[in-house]
């Protein structure tokens, strides 16, 4: 399988990543070699192989379901490029 | 003489016990030794009043016969895992500013036993690259050169930075991480040793995620031995990572000295790749050697999926970060670019904030999770992992106790070399190493040789599952029979 420079555009889209004009050849061309080089895993047979969910036999760990963190807020925030009263701010979604 | 920022941690740990030395005046000397080092780019950032600080703490606990295990051992910290109140970058634009209010629990472990922090190392940008060439801060040089030549060589990736720093004594040793081979890939260039655990030894909190099924932290060092005692405080058992093993962490400094008389070593002949080079044969066969004479039986065995370890990596890496890296949108933390509206500033804020290896995988990522190819992709892959683990099962059922092999296809290669035209020129430096993610199994690289011109060329060691204490084992026969590699002058000071 290979992708055409509509597929680019649109998996950058989905990615959510602005590419240019300009890009959309060359990340083509790289995104093809790749694709071409996995092609190979057709060769393998799978048949009645269950897909690795867990790189090592464990149980998932569970918690007791009580509150152990919090009050962190200003902690949170303190990254963040714009907020206010311990929000974060982007911009206007719901016009 | 030896000045104090050459001596092996172990060493260093001695000979702070016995008072020759402070923890302070070993602190200067490293401080010293990077600002000199500083064409390198091994560090990203320098914290050398948090250095000094932390050595002062060292030397009362000395003094008061308090000593913690790294009592003011100086380490350099892969910038991938966060430190409280100092800068994070992942070496990516798009985490400038970020200053965690969090410490990674491997970094935590460190500080809990003693450990001094030297400053943040320089990595491919997210910890994807084998070269340190994707960094947003600049291509970290290695100290080693050719023979006679003074061509700028790569120190691997994506733990470039650690890999330099502790081949150029920058730092007694450094965290580093290993995704594909992130940590025995650049230890195998730069004549260190370098050990990606087993998946669930060490805590993955509070470390950058690339691709969370496959990430593992680990240590690069001078020696084994010096290995062995970094692994030793950086694993442990972590309730905030669900997929942190609950294992006692074993005495790994006392496994170095186990030998290998009795054990069973396979020597996989699908790692016999075409156009593997004389010179790696031949290193090759003298580690078998090496650990026949020490007493090891050697045999071969066959692990059939090999080939298809890379190209399956390369499915599901991608599809695992381009998830993870969701998270740099512009709100929590780090660069913002804004846009028309809200998608525009996620849209621009990732193009000016990622690089393009980054891109490029994420796009990938997403590609082969998208609707209509999940199945063709990326269950494929994961079907093919299922299995590559199961060669190896079938491997130790049959015996094996560990399992020896080329760390890397070939020597350091120079700036700019690999790569430029077809990223997957650079991706087949991971041939060696990426099963050993794949099945989630620890694997050491460690120093044995030096090629035609002069540069490290490195063996690697297999083991079964939480059995990192045979590594050690097998490494230091390997690293007593070839010598410790001779490290460069310093030519950079």
């Amino acid at each position: 399988m290979s992708v055409d420079a509509t597929t680019v555009r649109r998996i950058a889209h989905l990615a959510r990543i602005a590419v240019s004009e300009d890009e959309v050849a060359p990340l083509q061309g790289e995104l093809n070699a790749i694709l071409a080089f996995v092609e190979q895993l057709g060769a393998v047979d799978v048949t009645g192989i269950e897909p690795m969910t867990s790189v090592t036999p464990m149980a998932m760990k569970k918690r007791t379901d009580t509150v152990t963190e919090g009050g962190h807020a200003d902690d949170i925030v303190f990254n963040a490029p714009e907020t206010e009263d311990h929000y974060f701010l982007v911009p206007k979604v719901v016009e | 003489m030896t000045t104090l920022n050459e001596l092996t941690l172990a060493d260093a740990r001695d000979g702070l016990k016995a008072k020759d030395f402070s923890a302070t005046d070993l602190a200067k000397a490293h401080l010293a030794a990077m600002e000199k080092a500083r064409g390198l780019n091994a560090y990203i950032l320098e914290t050398p009043e948090r250095a000094l600080a932390m050595a002062e703490v060292a030397d009362t606990k000395i003094a008061a016969g308090a000593a913690r295990p790294l009592e003011g051992i100086p380490l350099g910290i892969k910038d991938l895992f966060c430190t409280h109140g100092v800068a994070t970058t992942a070496g990516s634009k798009i985490l400038e500013g970020f200053q965690p209010h969090y410490e990674s629990a491997v970094t935590h472990n460190l500080w809990r036993d003693g450990a001094v922090m030297l400053g943040k190392l320089n990595l491919d940008e997210f910890a994807m690259g084998s070269s340190n060439e994707t960094s947003a801060y600049g291509d970290t040089i290695s100290p080693w050169r050719r023979n006679g030549s003074d061509t700028k060589l790569v120190p691997g990736g994506s733990s470039g930075g650690s890999a330099a720093a502790v081949a150029a004594h920058l730092c007694l040793g450094a965290t580093a991480t290993d995704t594909g081979g992130s940590i025995r890939q650049p230890a195998a260039f730069t004549g260190t040793v370098g050990i990606k655990p087993t998946y669930g030894r060490c805590s993955r909190w509070g470390t950058v995620a690339y691709a969370s099924s496959l990430d593992q932290a680990g240590p690069i060092a001078r020696t084994v031995r010096d290995c062995a005692i970094l692994l030793g405080s950086m694993a442990g058992q972590d309730a905030r990572d669900t997929t942190c093993a609950d294992l006692p962490v074993p005495d790994f400094e006392a496994a170095v000295s186990r030998g290998v008389k009795g054990l069973t070593i396979g020597i996989p002949k699908e790692y016999r790749v075409e156009g593997l080079s004389a010179e790696v044969q031949a290193l090759w066969d003298r580690g078998a050697e090496m650990l026949k004479d020490a007493g090891a039986t050697v045999r071969e065995i066959s692990l059939p999926h090999t080939p298809y370890a890379l190209p399956a990596y390369y499915i599901v890496a991608p599809a695992e970060a381009s998830s993870n890296l969701a998270r740099y949108d512009g709100v929590r933390y780090g660069l913002r670019v804004p846009g028309k509206d809200i998608a525009g500033m996620y849209e621009n804020t990732r193009a000016a904030g990622f690089g393009r290896e980054v891109k490029r995988r994420i796009m990938i990522g997403t590609y082969v999770l998208s609707a209509g190819y999940y199945d063709a992709y990326y269950v494929r892959a994961q079907k093919i992992r299922t299995l590559i683990k199961r060669d190896f099962e079938e491997a130790y059922a049959s015996g094996i106790d560990a399992i020896l092999t080329p760390a890397t296809p070939s020597a350091a290669f120079g700036l700019g070399e690999k790569g430029s035209g077809d990223p997957v020129e650079m991706y087949l430096q991971d041939v060696f190493t990426i099963t050993v993610n794949m099945a989630g199994l620890p694997g050491l690289s460690v120093p044995a040789g030096l090629d035609a011109q002069g540069l490290p060329l490195g063996l690697q060691l297999i083991g079964r599952p939480f059995d990192e204490e045979t590594l050690f084992a097998a490494a230091q026969v390997i690293e007593t029979a070839a010598g410790r590699t001779k490290l460069p002058a310093a030519w950079w000071a």
